[in-house]
């Protein structure tokens, strides 16, 4: 009896030795199992959320546009993976370069000297370079609704190609690597947790450039041009509600009570805003639409995106209802001013985006504050955050703004942007994929 | 009273319509169709090219009084035409008599109720 159990015991710690010592990396950094293993699946559910990207926009646009539209989001995966793998890791997390501009570290191109990095979280550096490269994928694919239903697919490939590489880039460089001037701003850095100013702010923001640069879709608004399938386009909203688990949770870059925090502040905030929305459509329009809901999801999940950090519960639902009302307004207005940022892409992304980095101060937790007034040697106050979070948010806007005219008036110079409106006739799919479909469905 | 029924490509749909609506004919039906014709299209599928042998068409039907035959026609054959003087595919138009037309709603019946 006793001396199996000191067999079982032996068994363990050899066990125990020889699982430890399998995964120290070259370096001597052992591998955190349970943080990788998060990260793994994080990635995976960053990496879903871009098909339910592709489902929410096919959805909303005529049927002659659906897979065109679908396409926007799916070559961005082909695109900016390569990309990234490239020089975009290098460009986003090597160190400064041309006065801080973007970064660069030759060991990351073609990623070839991280093979076996483990990072001081205990996560190998494939990880997280894979990670961050979701982000840059869906970024540009978000822009995509601005003008869906009007542009050449051959102009949006190089467009976004180089909207990463002089956009994302080089903002994603100043936000979150380790020598960035926004992250080292103030005295804990401007406050963007998963995204809200890289990732929301800039593609909402290019966005808006970009409708307004092109031009309004034949007949609009004249023309009704309705959704042509508002199922895939719930089941993409629903599918982004999940892998915003990732986006948001996955940000933590650990598997700890920070990921756990960003979890919640996620899922309150996604509820509060869905709620408030179709709580506001119904008492301005009499219905509760299933779009309506959807577009809630998206505004209070892009309004915590910054703040999933910082806030406590009761502060991602405020934020979820406030970016939502704001959203609202702001989708009224753009009905009233008239220019064709046809899926929201500035309305919520933009709009959500700068809510959620502005007004995350007001419920950011009593232990950030302590440990930023500790940091900045004496006292930090909310106001004090606030001006670091409006400055990073104008840069980016400023920033990412005029890039993106830029980009489009060079680029048009090489290739017309907008359709002929031959092709924007005949719809997306025949015109630039020669495919269709649907089989045998009502025009819309 | 004719019901004319036009059978167009489905790319004209849009030039067609407002055609039509300038004309201020402003109640037509509209639905898709395939068929047969003269025409053979390609399409690509996984870099394969196919052809159909049921093309997809659009088929438009408006019930019209006898003064509005000729410039609903008329419309029609300039906005689905293509390539300037038409092509192969471009439809056809059929004309049928009309016996009688009802509004459901007043029970009106003939010319008034088109």
């Amino acid at each position: 009896m006793k001396k199996s159990r000191w067999k079982k015991v032996l068994t363990m710690l050899v066990f125990l030795f020889f699982s430890l010592t399998g995964l120290k990396a070259a370096d001597g950094t052992v591998i955190d199992t349970g943080a990788t293993a998060w990260m793994l699946t994080s990635t995976a559910l960053v990496l879903l959320m871009i098909p339910g990207l592709a489902m929410f926009y096919g959805g909303l646009v005529r049927s002659k546009n659906v897979l065109g539209t679908i396409m926007h989001s799916y070559v961005a995966m082909g695109i900016i993976s390569v990309l990234w793998v490239i020089i975009g890791y290098s460009m986003c997390f090597g160190g400064n370069i041309l006065g801080g501009w973007f970064g660069w570290n030759p060991d990351y191109f073609f990623l070839k000297g991280i093979d076996t990095n483990v990072m001081e979280a205990g996560i190998p550096e494939y990880v997280f370079s894979m990670f961050q490269g979701k982000f840059a994928i869906i970024t540009p694919a978000l822009i995509a609704g601005a003008f869906a239903e009007r542009v050449s697919f051959k102009a949006y490939c190089f467009f976004i190609a180089l909207w990463s590489i002089l956009v994302y880039n080089p903002l994603c460089h100043w936000v979150w690597a380790s020598d960035g001037f926004l992250f080292n701003m103030g005295s804990k850095g401007a406050i963007d947790f998963a995204g809200g100013t890289v990732v929301h702010i800039s593609a909402g923001v290019s966005g808006l450039v970009a409708a307004l640069y092109l031009g309004a879709r034949r007949g609009y608004p004249y023309q009704v041009i309705r959704p042509n399938n508002l199922v895939i386009t719930m089941l993409g909203a629903g599918l982004l509600w999940v892998g915003w688990f990732g986006f948001n949770a996955g940000s933590s870059i650990s598997s700890g009570l920070s990921t756990a925090q960003a979890l919640t502040a996620t899922q309150v905030a996604a509820a509060a805003g869905a709620l408030s929305w179709i709580i506001i459509e119904s008492r301005h329009q009499g219905k509760a639409t299933a779009l309506g809901f959807a577009s809630g999801i998206l505004a209070g999940l892009v309004a915590v995106t910054p703040a999933a950090g910082v806030v406590q519960p009761w502060g991602a639902m405020v934020l979820g209802i406030i970016a939502s009302m704001l959203c609202y307004m702001a989708i009224m207005l753009k009905n009233k001013l008239g220019y064709d940022d046809s899926l929201d892409a500035f309305g919520i992304h933009g709009i959500g985006g700068i809510t959620g980095a502005l007004l995350l101060v007001f419920f950011i937790r009593p232990s950030w504050m302590s440990d930023a007034a500790t940091s900045a040697g004496g006292s930090w106050t909310i106001l004090n955050q606030l001006g670091i979070q409006a400055l990073a948010v104008t840069i980016a806007i400023v920033y990412a703004g005029l890039v993106t005219f830029a980009l489009l008036f060079m680029l048009d110079r090489f290739i017309k942007i907008k359709s002929s409106e031959d092709d924007e006739m005949a719809g997306l799919d025949r015109s630039y994929h020669g495919e269709r479909g649907y089989g045998m469905l009502n025009p819309s | 009273m004719k019901l004319i029924t036009a059978i167009i490509r489905e790319v004209q749909l849009d030039r067609v319509r407002e055609a039509l609506i300038e004309a201020d004919i402003k109640r037509i039906t509209v639905s898709r169709v395939s068929g047969h014709g003269q025409q053979r299209i390609e399409e690509m599928y996984r870099g394969q090219i196919i052809i159909p042998d049921l093309i997809p068409k659009i088929k438009i039907e408006i019930a019209v009084n006898e003064a509005f035959v000729d410039i609903t026609v008329d419309t029609i054959l300039k906005s689905a035409r293509t390539n300037g003087n038409g092509s192969v595919g471009d439809g056809k138009i059929f004309i049928t008599p009309l016996e009688e037309c009802i509004r459901i709603r007043t029970g009106e019946r003939g010319g008034t109720a088109i």
